[in-house]
């Protein structure tokens, strides 16, 4: 099993989470993740793992950080 | 008529000039409130209105302030704020772009919104604003939306740009503008309990990351809309950030983004 922690922030903890564990049998990438928490892929703004910046496509691996913030844009 | 220099020094209270002064001054020797300040800050003296802060900001980056333009662009919730707080610290030119009116709905949060202003332009009521609070400041009000054919007259001499816009796709236009003319852009936006701050400077891509797979030229917003107090913190932060990169001084959220969760009180770095 692989582990990994979602990490949600802004409106995307409404009605989810803060923080939580997560366990797959395969590496899913992160739109898979983000399916599982019916997040619409427009409010995918910024998808980082360990801190860095990457694609929604990308893998996730045994022990990742995936920290998902919705796009701001009022002023 | 004694000389301008002289009558300034036969009125110092320490080594500070008052209001009442800096006035009479400016209608005896025909000058602008702006060109009394100048004078009064180069001759290592300060304007009373400035005594606090002193200990933050010396008599010579008062100068420093002074002798700076700076566009805000967008006079809403962001914009109204970052005006305020510059005009208040002394950025001696402000040019204030928006060709908006304001709307019941502004009344919530934008500062510059008030009852009497209803139905008249944003940048015509922060004129007014800011005369009322620092006459030394020149503020250049321009009732024009920011686009890219008229970039290059908006931000001419700006040392730095602020972002108060409310749209992705006209920001990504001005962080390209900025970027083309070399100006730094102090960024930041904001959607119900929640913002964001980052500065840009030219080379770096942080707005186009921040907004890379935005397909909506609006956020979160459109559905949560803002409350009165995160315009208010956001736009404090950006003034910092205005601040510091006008004197050369501290730290700047470069290369990088503050979220900030009012709600939960936690504010986020994220390294771009």
């Amino acid at each position: 099993m692989l582990k990994i922690t979602v990490k949600l922030f802004a409106t995307l903890r409404h009605n989810r989470f803060k923080v939580a564990e997560h366990e797959y049998f395969a590496a899913p990438t992160i739109l898979a993740v983000a399916e599982e928490l019916k997040i619409p892929r427009e409010e995918l703004a910024l998808t980082m793992v360990n801190g860095v910046l990457v694609p929604v496509e990308h893998l996730l691996q045994d022990g990742d950080t995936l920290s998902i913030f919705p796009p701001v844009g009022g002023g | 008529m004694v000389s301008l220099s002289e009558f300034l020094l036969s009125r110092l209270e320490g080594d500070m000039i008052s209001w009442q002064v800096q006035r009479e001054a400016a209608s005896r020797y025909k000058q602008t409130i702006g060109q009394i300040e100048e004078e009064i800050l180069n001759a290592g003296f300060l304007p009373a209105r400035y005594q606090r802060n002193r200990k933050t900001i010396s008599a010579a980056e008062q100068l420093m302030l002074f002798r700076s333009r700076v566009t805000v662009i967008g006079c809403g919730g962001l914009g109204g704020y970052v005006l305020e707080e510059l005009a208040r610290l002394g950025v001696g030119q402000l040019v204030a772009v928006d060709h908006d009116v304001f709307e019941e709905h502004n009344l919530n949060r934008q500062l510059l919104a008030t009852i009497a202003a209803l139905g008249r332009f944003k940048a015509d009521v922060a004129a007014e604003r800011i005369a009322s609070i620092n006459p030394a400041v020149e503020f250049v009000p321009i009732k024009e939306a920011f686009a890219r054919e008229n970039s290059e007259r908006l931000l001419a001499g700006s040392q730095v740009v602020v972002d108060g816009l409310d749209t992705i796709g006209t920001r990504l236009k001005l962080s390209s503008v900025c970027k083309e003319l070399e100006i730094p852009l102090v960024h930041g936006a904001i959607c119900g309990w929640f913002g964001q701050v980052a500065t840009q400077f030219p080379g770096d891509d942080t707005l186009e990351k921040l907004y890379l797979r935005c397909t909506e030229d609006r956020g979160m917003e459109k559905i949560y809309g803002n409350p009165s107090f995160t315009p208010a913190i956001v736009a404090s932060l950006q003034t910092a950030e205005v601040c510091k990169i006008l004197l050369g001084r501290g730290s700047l959220l470069r290369k990088r983004v503050l979220c900030l969760n009012l709600l939960a009180m936690e504010m986020d770095e994220l390294q771009l």
